[in-house]
């Protein structure tokens, strides 16, 4: 039987708009994930921080501030020096979708805009994190 | 009355078994059942002259001033900002040029959150959601070309007012505008920052100090200025209930009338300077409901709790915003309706100002294309409409009477359980407040995802393989980069000993009980940065964090 899939939630930046953070968390953790919420204002390093030491097989990263652009690249920058290469990145909020482009050729899973319905987001979760233990 | 009772249930028992009924939710989007008509016997007993009176007067249900519309419009204004001061200023000519009449600032998240632009925790957020202001330098340039005797600007800041307040002043006074001059209004709502827009930097209780400080240095020297938004559009924006919006903000706004009291001032000396701003989304006559329930309530508890004399004290003034929660990534021009009707039921409702979104704010900040859209969407309400020329047209509808009375009862309902919690603050720190939104923003999440509510474009009618295509607003790293130079450069050409001694003013005033307010001033004027305030504020009033509970 396939352990708990671990979802860290977070916050990065200064951004304090938490709706869909904690809808996504909710929808999650009734979708049967263990949930890890880190609160606001986090640091790319706090979150790196915490994906280690939570043994997370997700992050999932809301913003709604613009400034995606320098935080998921730092986040990923810094997993990957964790050596957390198998972690699911994923997240949302106000991305325009020229921006989601760039960020998945990053090397972000995958992200997800307005009006996603939350169980794409599980299915999608679940799929990814099974393809990448498959992986391993 | 009981002929009006047989007739209708005559109507229902006729109507009953053949009536088909559409696969729907007959509630409000705040999950209220509605009744399919409303008649007199829904407002049996409405008292006119008790519940409603005439405009400009005691209860003020229909509108704050005798004459509302057509008087004077509301005021048409857009909150903007974005880059550095030179790129805002720029929008703000090109509003004004077009119409807006009534300034509105959006700051950056490190102004936001009291850090300057070239601190750490500001890379890859300067000038990105709002405008960056570091110190006077950036405000002098902001309003470069804009006579602050000729407009009313209103500020969007919390936990920093008081600086963003002083920094406004000493403009005022590089132009020769007296402080006594200035209209306009600083949000300055620390309650609802921990109960849902989450910009705070200090606890409660030194946030308290801030606003009565302000209170008191405004009552004498800024006489005009509006000291307080008390906002309910952010906790609406979380996700609560048009009925929780009314509810937590107008406990929020007695809440400030209690601090001033206690802060030992008279409280028709304040209270005719605060305001709210209230939400406008998409069930149109619920909000039209809640903004009538709101100047009812307020006016009553104004007089007959808190003793206000001066009837200045009775009104409830606000601003509208149209609701950026109900806006759609998907098919982005279906926003440009959704604001319409938004911003109708906000005239609707009497607002004294307003704001309409630009419909490609779920994508990014406004483009000047879409902005103009949406400014020309209150015109077109103020010119060709006709609501305007009649005060409170919707007065008097069953449905809309019955409606605002439910709302009163519900909202002092809620006072009810937030007296039991101990008030305001110990309900925060209760998470009662954060709690309600967050289940209320799940519920909501539900209903869409189980197809019970419908959004268009959202979650049917979709335009599958749908190929947006709208020229966003692109701020660049390059703003961050020039705006790190130009506080470099302040920092470098302003007296350092002027600085170190406004500082230390600035400390040992917080550390006492002295006015912060002339401490602002003067750090503000010897070009202290805004980070380097709030940094002694920090060290001595310490921050505040918050559980990290989603519900």
């Amino acid at each position: 039987m396939a352990e708990r899939i671990r979802v860290l939630v977070a916050k990065p930046g200064l951004d304090g708009h938490d709706r869909g953070a904690k809808v996504v968390a909710s929808a999650l953790r009734d979708a049967g994930m263990e949930v890890i919420y880190t609160g606001l204002h986090q640091t790319p390093e706090m979150i790196a921080n915490a994906a280690v030491q939570e043994d997370v097989d997700v992050v999932a990263m809301s913003i709604l501030s613009g400034a995606h652009m320098t935080m998921f690249p730092r986040v990923l920058e810094l997993l990957k020096e964790k050596g957390l290469d198998d972690v699911v990145v994923t997240g949302g909020g106000i991305i325009p979708k020229e921006d989601m482009e760039k960020l998945v050729a990053m090397g972000v899973d995958r992200l997800f805009g307005p009006g996603t319905d939350t169980r794409d987001i599980a299915a999608y979760i679940t799929d990814a994190v099974a393809s990448k233990r498959g992986g391993r | 009355m009981t002929d009006l009772k047989k007739a209708r249930e005559a109507w229902e028992k006729k109507t009953a078994g053949s009536a088909r009924q559409r696969d729907a939710l007959f509630t409000s989007i705040s999950g209220e059942e509605v009744n399919p008509i409303y008649t007199p016997e829904d407002v049996a007993d409405l008292d006119y002259m008790e519940k409603l009176g005439f405009p400009g007067e005691f209860p003020y249900t229909r509108g704050v001033r005798h004459n509302m519309y057509r008087g004077r419009l509301w005021t048409m204004r857009q909150f903007s900002g974005f880059g550095t001061a030179e790129d805002s200023n720029a929008r703000y000519k090109f509003l004004l040029a077009h119409g807006q009449t009534g300034l509105s600032v959006a700051f950056d998240m490190p102004t936001i959150m009291g850090y300057d632009s070239d601190h750490e925790r500001s890379q890859g957020e300067v000038g990105v959601c709002g405008v960056a202001i570091d110190s006077l330098r950036d405000m002098e340039v902001l309003f470069d070309g804009i006579p602050l005797d000729k407009v009313s600007t209103s500020m969007t800041i919390n936990a920093p007012a008081a600086i963003l307040l002083a920094l406004y002043v000493c403009v005022g006074e590089k132009q020769g505008v007296s402080s006594k001059e200035l209209r306009g209004t600083i949000q300055n709502d620390l309650l609802k920052e921990y109960i849902a827009q989450k910009s705070w930097i200090f606890p409660p209780k030194p946030s308290m100090r801030i606003i009565t400080d302000i209170m008191e240095y405004c009552a004498e020297e800024v006489p005009q200025w509006n000291t307080i938004s008390i906002s309910g559009y952010h906790i609406r924006e979380a996700g609560s209930t048009a009925l929780q919006e009314l509810a937590f903000t107008l406990a929020d706004g007695f809440a400030y009338v209690e601090a001033g009291i206690e802060a030992g001032m008279d409280v028709d000396t304040f209270a005719p300077r605060l305001s709210y701003f209230f939400n406008s989304h998409m069930d149109f006559f619920e909000e039209i409901a809640k903004f009538r329930a709101a100047r009812r309530i307020w006016a009553k508890d104004m007089r007959d709790k808190y003793g206000a004399k001066d009837p200045r004290s009775w009104l409830l003034r606000f601003h509208t915003q149209t609701a950026g929660c109900s806006l759609t990534a998907q098919q982005p021009y279906n926003n440009i309706v959704r604001t319409a009707l938004e911003a109708l039921a906000g005239v609707l409702g009497g607002t004294q100002s307003l704001h309409t979104n630009s419909m490609d704010e779920t994508l990014a900040l406004p483009s000047e294309e879409a902005v103009h859209v949406a400014l020309r969407t209150q015109q077109v309400i103020a010119h060709e409409s006709g609501v305007p020329n009649v005060i409170d047209p919707l007065g008097g509808s069953y449905y809309v009477e019955a409606l605002t009375d439910k709302m009163e009862a519900g909202c002092r309902e809620y006072f009810r359980k937030i007296e039991e919690l101990g008030g305001v603050i110990p309900a925060i720190e209760k998470g009662f407040f954060q709690r309600d939104i967050a289940k209320a923003a799940f519920r909501y999440q539900r209903e869409l995802e189980e197809k019970k509510r419908i959004v268009v474009g959202v979650n049917d009618l979709v335009d599958e393989g749908e190929e947006v295509k709208i020229d966003l607003l692109r701020i660049g790293p390059e703003v961050e980069e020039r705006q790190k130079k130009v506080v470099a450069r302040v920092r470098g050409e302003r007296d350092g000993e002027a600085v170190e001694k406004a500082l230390k003013g600035l400390k040992a005033a917080a550390e006492g009980d002295d006015n912060l307010m002339p401490h602002f001033l003067d750090c503000c004027r010897a070009y202290v940065t805004e980070g380097e305030m709030i940094g002694v504020l920090r060290d001595v009033f310490g921050e505040y964090r918050e559980p990290p509970t989603y519900w």
